[in-house]
């Protein structure tokens, strides 16, 4: 409970690890508002079936709150007028502001009444593409931690935010994000695609980082690393050099 | 979204912008061409013209394998992978019959052309009224190319959440040089843009267009002259599909032995992974590209 986790890709795709929190916390009967930018709805939902979950339903009942990042800015840029008081969670493509955004997910997680799940959790996918669309990496991390606030301490929920990160590109604005939410987070994952290049077995590697040092001073991260292959219904992880191909 | 980074005289991305036109017509999708430099008009009558099923093998003789447009259903939103080019072949593998053939030393009939509905974007003749989508702090001109797609989307009957008895098709979109001066985005011209911000939100509102519609979409970008690399990076996470084009024309490849027989390399950067865990990873990842007197093919 409490916690942020921060998911981390470079020169991979670390969505699978997306898919793999979002059909997990919906089956631990949390409350979940996924803030999705980059994908379609059908396109999580299908996944999500694979893996034993219906989105559509979560969404029926209200466990769900699903954020489409794609279309609600085609409603914002091409629809009609918008009733005055309605809530613009994209608000920030016209006024670099993401207040909006942020009341979009307090209210979406805020308890009502009759509501049983188990804590709320705030999913993104992903945050770098703030930056691409004009946001301040300043106004990106002011966003993220006011979310922390509301739902990590007050809601007493959890936070997952996947990032994209490559130091080869150069990108300050984003680099500066990733590197200050790596600060704040409990765990990490980080995806990374080989130094090798593309193989058939083993289509990444993942570090994951446990920041003891966060909650107790004296503490150190602990760090494991695992590789990993992708594949149709499931992700296998094992110790580095022994995947199934090389036994 | 397929994001193609074009050769340094974007002779070769050029060619590629064609077949994509040349077998939408051949399919009887409907197309929408943009560009800010050929009027696309002119485009569309350079178009290669299609290699008749008993005539392409005499054609193509032994050469290797050619490079096939995938033919989709109405269903897909996304254009055009190379992951089922067969690796090295001698000749056209008959099982999969995927797509058509081209004659790039024939031009396509016109009234072919003409057997298939098209729209055009040419910026430089495009109203200097302003756009009717909301203002976002985007170049004018990406602005109105969005606002153009939309508008076909939405009134021919693309949009795929619009219920309607009638036969569905699917729109290929071809954008030209997008990024380009001649866009008005200096992205191309300067380390430090203006508004770098312009191109990427082009992309995700195009992204967004394209996967609430039944289209596909193809931008060629000369993206061998932007030198910011965070915009380069960001664009590719914007994208489905990117591919790049390295021709050896000026550079010291031209004379190196190992690519005597071919004419470039394509590069693929990012292949889509949509409504899947996994993607379709071929096993070759080393593609060169060659350009015959009829054939351009990529081996």
């Amino acid at each position: 409970q409490g916690k942020f986790t921060l998911l981390r890709d470079t020169r991979t795709d670390g969505s699978f690890l997306v898919h793999h929190f979002l059909s997990f916390y919906l089956r631990a009967g949390c409350k979940v508002c996924f803030v999705a930018l980059l994908q379609s709805f059908s396109h999580y939902n299908i996944v999500a079936q694979k893996l034993g979950v219906s989105l559509a339903a979560a969404k029926e009942r209200g466990q769900l709150v699903f954020l489409e990042g794609l279309k609600s800015c085609l409603d914002l840029l091409f629809g009609e007028e918008e009733q005055p008081g309605q809530p613009i969670p994209l608000q920030f493509l016209s006024t670099s502001d993401l207040r909006a955004l942020f009341d979009f997910v307090r209210v979406s997680l805020t308890p009502v009444d009759g509501d049983s799940w188990k804590g709320p959790v705030l999913l993104v996918d992903d945050l770098s593409v703030l930056l691409s669309l004009g946001a301040a990496p300043v106004a990106v991390l002011d966003f993220i931690h006011y979310c922390r606030m509301s739902v990590c301490y007050q809601l007493k929920g959890n936070i997952v935010v996947l990032v994209h990160s490559n130091e080869d590109a150069e990108d300050e604005e984003n680099e500066l994000v990733v590197n200050s939410l790596c600060h704040h987070s409990d765990l990490i994952l980080w995806a990374e695609g080989l130094a090798t290049g593309f193989c058939k077995d083993v289509h990444g590697q993942i570090k994951i980082i446990k920041r003891l040092s966060l909650r107790q001073a004296a503490e150190k991260d602990l760090v494991q690393i695992y590789q990993y292959k992708i594949q149709d219904r499931n992700v296998t992880f094992f110790a580095r050099g022994l995947s199934a191909a090389v036994l | 979204l397929v994001f193609t980074e074009e050769d340094k005289y974007g002779l070769y991305s050029n060619l590629l912008f064609k077949y994509f036109l040349a077998e939408g017509i051949v399919c009887g999708h409907e197309l929408f061409v943009a560009s800010a430099k050929e009027h696309p008009d002119n485009i569309l009558k350079e178009l290669p013209a299609p290699l008749l099923d008993n005539t392409y093998r005499k054609e193509l003789g032994d050469e290797g394998a050619a490079v096939k447009s995938e033919d989709f259903q109405d269903s897909m939103k996304i254009a055009w992978r190379y992951q089922n080019l067969p690796k090295v072949e001698a000749s056209p593998t008959t099982h999969t019959k995927f797509g058509h053939y081209y004659d790039i030393s024939k031009k396509m009939p016109p009234e072919l052309c003409q057997s298939v509905k098209w729209h055009s974007f040419y910026l430089h003749e495009e109203l200097s009224v302003e756009p009717k989508m909301k203002p976002c702090n985007m170049n004018s001109g990406y602005a109105k190319l969005l606002h153009s797609i939309q508008r076909i989307i939405s009134q021919e009957g693309f949009d795929g959440s619009d219920p309607q008895k009638k036969q569905r098709n699917v729109l290929r979109i071809g954008i030209q040089s997008l990024g380009s001066i001649l866009w008005g985005d200096d992205v191309c011209c300067s380390d430090a843009p203006e508004d770098p911000h312009s191109l990427t939100k082009f992309l995700y509102v195009l992204r967004g267009l394209l996967r609430k519609s039944l289209s596909a979409c193809i931008i060629t970008v000369p993206t061998h002259l932007i030198q910011n690399k965070a915009i380069m990076e960001r664009v590719t996470n914007l994208s489905d599909m990117v591919v790049g084009l390295e021709s050896f024309i000026g550079s010291e490849r031209e004379t190196n032995p190992l690519y005597k027989d071919y004419h470039g390399l394509v590069h693929v950067h990012q292949i889509p992974r949509l409504n899947s865990l996994i993607c379709d990873v071929s096993d070759t990842k080393d593609l060169a590209f060659r350009l015959k007197r009829k054939l351009f093919t990529i081996e």
